[in-house]
C-alpha cells in the first residue's frame, strides 16, 4: 500500500502574516480513504484549494497523479473530481443539463454524454422527474447528490469532497457516505474528504489526519491516534459522593497506592482518578471500605471525539 | 518522441468533429443562458422598439429629403433612412449611442460575479478549461449575440426599404451599412469589457452596475461639461491669439473629448452613415477652397474612421487585459 497518488510536501500558504497553512506534508495512497479532520477556519478548504491548483501556494509543491497541481492544473483537473463545500448550479437549468454542460467541458462526445450523464445520476441514486427538474428547486441534498455526480462523470482517478456531509439531515449523512464507501471500494478510487463532523468521518475513513491552524497534528488510522494520545491516560473514572470532601483529601496517598493509579483529581464532590487499565471495580470497592457515599460512579472512554477534543484543548493553551 | 505522440493526440482530439472543444461548449450554453433569460428580451424589444419607431419616422419624411437638391448625401436612400429626422426622435445611429453601453452592460454586469454567488464558479474552475477561456467565452457569446441582432435589424432594414421604396440598394450603401453594425458591435463590446471587468473586480453584481452605469453617465453627461469648463478656464479670451492657436486649442479639446468612447463611436457612425463629411476636425480656408461638396468614397471615409475604430478597439483591450491580470491568478473560492 505503498503508492502515493497525492504528495504534499512543505505545502505553505500565508494571507499577509497570516498563515493558513503551515509546511505540510501529507501522502494519500491510491485507493484509500482519507480523511482530513479540523475546526472551521483550520485550512483545510485552503489545502484542498491549492491541490486543484485554484489557489497558489506561497511555497512547497502539491502533486496529484503525478502532476504538480500549480504548473500543470490542467492535467489535475482531468483526473481529480472535486466537490466545493457549497456546491451551486445554474438555476435556469435543469440537473440533467448542467450535468451534461460539465460532461462535455470534460470532452465526452456530444453523442454520448446524455447517455453518460443518465448512467451516472443513476449511480449515485436519481431517476425520474427529478432529474428533469431546474436545480432551483433543488433540496440540499439533492444536490449533494448531483454534485457528485458530476464529480463522477469525469471517471476520475481521485476525489476531493471539501464539507460533502455539511447540511444534510443524518439518514442523508449516511447514505451518502455509504455511497462514498461503496463507489471507492468498487471503482478503486482515492477519496478525500474534508470534514469537522467526526462520527461521520469516523464510519468510512480508513486514515484520518487532524489538521488545526494550519498544522497536520497527526495522522493515521483511528485506533492508531487514540493509542498515540492516550498512551498514559486510557482509562478515567469519575466518582461523585454525596459529601464536599476537605482539601487536601486524606486518603488520596492511599488511593495513589492501588496498582496502576496514575493520577487522581479532587474538585468539590468529585474525584477523578486515571489508571492504565480499566481499575472500576477497585475503585468501587475502595470507597465502600472507606465508608464514603457514593452516588455515581462514571466511566470515560475515548473515541475520536475525545481525540479530537484533545487536541484541540492542546492546541488552545 | 513523447512530445509528437502529445501533438498528435491534442491535434486529432481538436480536428475530431465529435469531441467539442470546451470553449465553444462554454460559449454555447452562455448563448443559450442569455437567449432564454428575461433579461435579453427586455433588451431585444428596447432595441426593436428603437429600431421600429427611428425607422418609421425617417421613412414619413423620405421623399422631402430625397428631393433636396442642396443635400450631396440625397441618393444615398438607405443611408438617409438610418439618418433622416424631423426632431420629434433622434435617429438610430444617435439612439444607439445611448443603448449600446446599456446593452454592453446589461449583458456583461453579472458574468464573474454571479456565478461566484452562485458556487458555480469553483465547480467550473475545476473543470479541465483554461480560465481565460470563461472570460473569453463570456464575451464572445454576448458579442455574438449582439452582432447578429444588429446585422438582422440592418438587413430587415434595407429589405424593407426595398419593398417600400422599390430603389434598389447602391453596393456602397451596402458596405457603409455593413461597416455600421461592425461599428456598433465593437462599441458594444467596449462597454461589455468594462463590465465584464467591472463583475471581476465587485463581488455584488449590483455594485458592478451600477459602477458601470456611473462610468457611462460620467462620459455621456458630465465629461463633456468638465472639458469646457476646463477650456474656459485655461484658454484666454478667444481675441488675443493667432489663427494657428484657435486651430492648436480646438484640436486639443477635440482630442480630450475623444478620450470618452460616446464621442469616438459619434464620429466614427457620423462619417460612415453621411458621406460627405470629409473631416472630424477644423478645416482651414485653403483645404475648403478647391473642395465641391459632394459625399467622399467608401475607402477615405473608412480611412477617417479608422483611428475612431482603433481607439474603440484598444479600450476594449485595455478592459480585457485588465480583466485576464485580475482574474488569472485569483484564488477561486466558493
Amino acid at each position: 500500500m505503498n503508492n502515493p497518488i497525492i504528495e504534499l510536501k512543505r505545502l505553505t500558504k500565508t494571507y499577509g502574516d497570516f498563515k493558513a497553512v503551515n509546511e505540510l506534508d501529507l501522502t494519500v495512497n491510491k485507493g484509500e480513504i482519507f480523511g482530513l479532520l479540523g475546526p472551521n477556519g483550520a485550512g483545510k478548504t485552503t489545502t484542498i484549494l491549492m491541490m486543484m491548483g485554484l489557489t497558489e501556494p506561497s511555497s512547497g509543491t502539491a502533486r496529484v497523479c503525478g502532476f504538480n497541481a500549480t504548473k500543470d492544473p490542467l492535467s489535475v483537473k482531468r483526473l481529480v473530481g472535486y466537490m466545493p463545500d457549497s456546491v451551486g448550479f445554474y438555476d435556469t437549468m435543469t440537473g440533467l443539463e448542467n450535468l451534461m454542460y460539465v460532461g462535455e467541458l470534460n470532452g465526452i462526445p456530444r453523442s454520448e454524454v446524455e447517455e453518460r450523464a443518465l448512467a451516472t445520476l443513476d449511480l449515485v441514486g436519481m431517476s425520474g422527474d427529478a432529474i428533469h427538474k431546474k436545480t432551483a428547486a433543488y433540496s440540499r441534498g439533492m444536490k449533494q447528490r448531483l454534485g457528485l455526480a458530476e464529480v463522477l462523470i469525469k471517471d476520475p482517478k481521485v476525489i476531493i469532497l471539501d464539507e460533502p456531509t455539511l447540511g444534510i439531515d443524518p439518514s442523508g449523512v449516511k447514505e451518502f457516505l455509504a455511497l462514498i464507501l461503496r463507489l471507492s471500494r468498487e471503482k478503486g478510487l482515492t477519496v478525500l474528504l474534508s470534514s469537522h463532523h467526526l462520527h461521520q468521518v469516523q464510519q468510512v475513513c480508513d486514515r484520518v489526519g487532524i489538521f488545526v491552524k494550519g498544522e497536520l497534528l497527526a495522522e493515521g488510522t483511528i485506533d492508531t491516534l487514540s493509542n498515540l494520545i492516550f498512551a498514559e491516560k486510557s482509562y478515567e473514572v469519575h466518582v461523585s459522593l454525596e459529601n464536599v470532601i476537605d482539601l487536601p483529601w486524606k486518603d488520596e496517598a492511599e488511593m495513589l497506592q492501588l496498582d496502576a493509579v496514575q493520577q487522581v483529581r479532587v474538585q468539590d464532590q468529585i474525584i477523578g482518578i486515571t489508571s492504565s487499565r480499566d481499575l472500576t471495580p477497585a475503585i468501587v470497592r475502595f470507597f465502600v471500605q472507606k465508608g464514603y457515599d457514593v452516588s455515581g460512579v462514571q466511566k470515560k472512554e475515548y473515541g475520536l471525539e475525545e481525540i479530537y477534543e484533545r487536541y484541540f484543548e492542546k492546541n488552545l493553551t | 518522441m513523447k512530445a509528437i505522440k502529445d501533438l498528435f493526440d491534442s491535434h486529432s482530439s481538436t480536428t475530431t468533429e465529435t469531441r467539442p472543444h470546451p470553449f465553444w461548449v462554454m460559449v454555447r450554453k452562455e448563448i443559450s443562458g442569455h437567449i432564454r433569460s428575461w433579461r435579453f428580451l427586455v433588451l431585444l424589444l428596447l432595441i426593436l422598439l428603437t429600431f421600429w419607431g427611428s425607422i418609421s419616422v425617417a421613412l414619413s419624411n423620405i421623399r422631402e429629403v430625397v428631393a433636396d437638391a442642396k443635400d450631396p448625401d440625397r441618393l444615398f436612400l438607405y443611408l438617409k433612412l438610418l439618418t433622416t429626422t424631423e426632431g420629434t426622435l433622434p435617429p438610430f445611429h444617435v439612439f444607439l449611442n445611448f443603448l449600446g453601453p446599456i446593452v454592453g452592460i446589461s449583458l456583461g454586469f453579472d458574468a464573474i460575479n454571479s456565478e461566484q454567488q452562485n458556487g458555480t464558479l469553483t465547480r467550473i474552475m475545476a473543470q479541465p478549461v483554461y480560465r481565460d477561456n470563461l472570460l473569453l467565452s463570456k464575451f464572445v457569446s454576448a458579442l455574438t449575440l449582439v452582432g447578429s441582432l444588429l446585422l438582422t435589424l440592418s438587413l430587415l432594414m434595407i429589405g424593407g426599404g426595398i419593398l417600400i421604396t422599390g430603389v434598389l440598394i447602391e453596393a456602397e450603401e451596402v458596405f457603409r451599412i455593413f461597416s455600421f453594425t461592425v461599428l456598433c458591435t465593437v462599441y458594444v463590446g467596449f462597454w461589455l469589457g468594462l463590465s465584464i471587468l467591472l463583475s471581476i473586480i465587485f463581488k455584488q453584481a449590483s455594485t458592478s452596475a451600477l459602477t458601470a452605469i456611473g462610468i457611462w453617465l460620467f462620459f455621456t453627461v458630465f465629461y463633456q461639461i468638465i472639458i469646457d469648463f476646463l477650456a474656459g478656464t485655461v484658454i484666454p479670451a478667444a481675441n488675443e491669439f493667432s489663427q494657428t492657436d484657435v486651430i492648436r486649442y480646438n484640436k486639443l479639446i477635440l482630442n480630450l473629448l475623444r478620450l470618452s468612447p460616446s464621442q469616438l463611436f459619434t464620429d466614427a457612425t457620423t462619417t460612415l452613415l453621411i458621406p460627405s463629411v470629409r473631416s472630424l476636425g477644423p478645416i482651414t480656408m485653403e483645404q475648403m477652397a478647391g473642395a465641391i461638396p459632394s459625399p467622399l468614397p467608401l475607402r477615405d471615409s473608412l480611412m477617417i474612421v479608422w483611428p475612431q475604430v482603433s481607439g474603440l478597439i484598444a479600450a476594449t483591450m485595455m478592459c480585457f487585459a485588465a480583466s485576464y491580470y485580475l482574474f488569472m491568478r485569483r484564488e477561486i473560492r466558493g
